[in-house]
């Protein structure tokens, strides 16, 4: 039974991949200082069932942090440094070029080679071999555009990495999961009941979230490698706001059981619930500081929610957002530097970010109904949910709020993003 | 992890390498895949939410001609105070729970779309402590009564506009049977 279960499961879950639009992302805004660049088709890339110089060129392009210049009628196309053409772009002011080449190996699978040249120095300054099944095109390109954005910038790329959100259509709730490009989406969770909450394990392995299919909110952590999943704070009253600490040990979670809506640490498998708040106020929305050492979260104490901060065991807590009457779902920057959250101007919920040190607030977005932020890995995206056109949608900004993008599945609601680590971390 | 490490590895130090793009290639070409980092996905769990047990509701608690048919409260906007005007019909209901001790009840606190969702969920919260704490303050059992929060999650009406907002802002008791 349980396997005849498992391979509807799996039917379903191919179906859904096939069935459902995928998000498509629309770049509404470009960056400063864009670095011009050339990505070539590598040669004998015909031989993969999808294009892998294509899908690199629109990672790099969707950061926003590079200008693409028109790469095509180059005949023949190179794949060694001796082969190009550096004058030509030199005179189209290129500053790097990407090119590779693509070979089918005896066991049937595929060796992808880029290189990344400086063009102004003729030189090559990265380059990776791949070996690739055809499976694994998108992937790849994945990888080879981490390594470019990262030689071209200094900062680590999130094209390799995933994101989860939910999606909701008619009375049905899915848990889904894509690449950081919106492609490839798969459904983890089914439910006719909401899902909200979505918070990546810092392994990237499971994600903890809240379900309301036993008619109030109940926490779960769910593994995406085994699909098995387990409520972890199921007590009297609401369970609800999971944040994973930094180890991924615990997870610090909001209770009601004892009145109020307050803080607890919880093992990650539920074991040994801990309060760490004491208000007789709200409190909610904990998120771990990168070092792990405090805990941002959001709290009524002082008449109207605001953004404080207090160590991750407890204790006193210091109110770190000011201004305006309503400042809520605090995130922080993967360096400690930037807090995020969402403030209501008016009758608009906006994102909004403060610099920690110098206390400079910036507004990031110009929504009626932000919410819900997530950075990305290398803290230079944050994505949210929106609402256009009286419906959920999601979208991205960087995070000197330069380049704007917008995620959307056709005829859904999507809602709840949460960005996910890095991989190898 | 292992062979991600590996490929991480062998990223670095080809990237490292800049001028030797044959050993490059060489080297490069082990058993790698770049896939291998990222974790299967095993397939959609489905939910499948459990109903109502058999609805045995005594007829008190249904007829239209008593009180007791009557379950929800409505808030103002950012407020959770029960309204004066809902204290016959929470002294209804804590009659009835007091003079039933087997009766259970649980109450679902609402709250209108705008704001973060987990705020809401704690908004919601309040709404239902209070009515709860009224409850146990004219009889109730606290046994009996369980109070949670949907925060902005089941929107009765779902239209953008004030009218809507204000059936939204609700809290409803539902009795055994019926949850």
């Amino acid at each position: 039974m349980r396997y005849f279960l498992a391979s509807i499961g799996l039917l379903l879950a191919l179906l859904c991949a096939n069935a459902q639009a995928q998000l498509s992302i629309d770049i509404t805004g470009g960056g400063a200082n864009q670095i011009p660049i050339g990505v070539l088709r590598f040669a004998g890339e015909e031989a993969l069932p999808q294009s892998i110089s294509d899908i690199v060129e629109a990672d790099l392009q969707r950061s926003g942090r590079f200008r693409m210049l028109f790469a095509g009628n180059v005949d023949p196309l190179p794949a060694e440094v001796a082969q190009v053409n550096f004058g030509d772009w030199k005179n189209r002011n290129a500053d790097a070029l990407v090119i590779g080449s693509v070979v089918r190996l005896a066991d049937g699978r595929f060796e992808a080679r880029f290189r990344l040249l400086d063009v102004p120095k003729q030189t090559q300054i990265g380059g990776v071999a791949f070996t690739l099944s055809a499976q694994q095109v998108r992937a790849t390109a994945h990888r080879i555009a981490d390594v470019v954005y990262e030689k071209l910038t200094g900062e680590r790329g999130v094209f390799s990495t995933r994101i989860a959100y939910v999606v909701k259509q008619g009375g049905r709730y899915e848990l889904q999961i894509a690449d950081a490009d919106g492609v490839g989406a798969q459904t983890a969770l089914a439910s006719r009941e909401p899902i909200i909450s979505p918070a990546w394990s810092p392994d990237g392995t499971r994600l903890a979230y809240v379900s309301f299919e036993n008619k109030k909110p109940v926490v779960y952590v769910h593994s995406l490698v085994s699909g098995q999943r387990q409520a972890v704070a199921n007590f009297k009253g609401s369970n609800s706001a999971p944040a994973w600490s930094t180890d991924g040990k615990q997870l610090a979670v909001v209770l009601s059981k004892d009145g109020g809506s307050q803080m607890y640490l919880i093992g990650a498998d539920g074991s040994n619930p801990r309060r760490i708040t004491n208000s007789g106020s709200i409190d909610t929305e904990p998120f771990f500081a990168p070092d792990g050492q405090s805990i941002y979260f959001t709290s009524d104490r002082g008449g109207s929610p605001q953004i404080y901060r207090m160590s991750a065991g407890g204790g006193e807590a210091a109110r770190v957002t000011f201004d305006g009457s309503y400042n809520v779902s605090p995130r922080v920057s993967s360096d400690g530097k930037t807090l995020i959250y969402i403030a209501r101007d008016g009758g608009s919920f906006q994102l909004k970010s403060l610099d920690l040190a110098s206390k400079q607030a910036q507004v990031l977005t110009e929504g009626q109904h932000d919410e819900s932020p997530s950075f990305a890995p290398n803290g230079k995206m944050i994505l949210y949910a929106t609402q256009i056109n009286n419906r959920g949608s999601l979208a991205a900004v960087s995070s000197d709020g330069r380049v704007k993008q917008r995620l959307s599945v056709q005829a859904a609601d999507v809602r709840e993003p949460a960005w996910g680590p890095f991989f190898n971390n | 992890m292992k062979k991600l490490l590996a490929v991480a590895a062998v990223v670095a130090l080809l990237a490292g390498c800049a001028s030797t793009p044959k050993e490059e290639a060489k080297a490069a070409v082990e058993d790698r895949t770049p896939a291998a980092a990222v974790p299967t996905q095993p397939g959609v769990t489905t939910v499948t939410p459990v109903g109502p047990k058999a609805g045995q509701l005594p007829n008190v608690l249904k007829d239209p001609n008593n009180i007791l048919s009557k379950r929800s409260l409505y808030y103002d906007y950012d407020k959770y105070d029960v309204k004066d005007e809902y204290k016959p019909l929470l002294q209804a209901h804590a009659r009835y729970l007091a003079q039933n001790r087997n009766a259970k009840m649980l109450i679902q606190g609402n709250c209108d779309e705008r704001g973060s969702r987990e705020y809401n969920i704690a908004l919601g919260q309040k709404r239902a402590d209070g009515v709860k704490k009224m409850l146990l303050l004219l009889g109730a059992q606290e046994s009996q009564v369980e109070s949670v929060s949907l925060g902005e999650e089941k929107p009765r009406c779902t239209e953008t506009t004030e009218v809507c907002y204000s059936q939204n802002r609700r809290s409803d008791m539902l009795y055994g049977g019926e949850y």
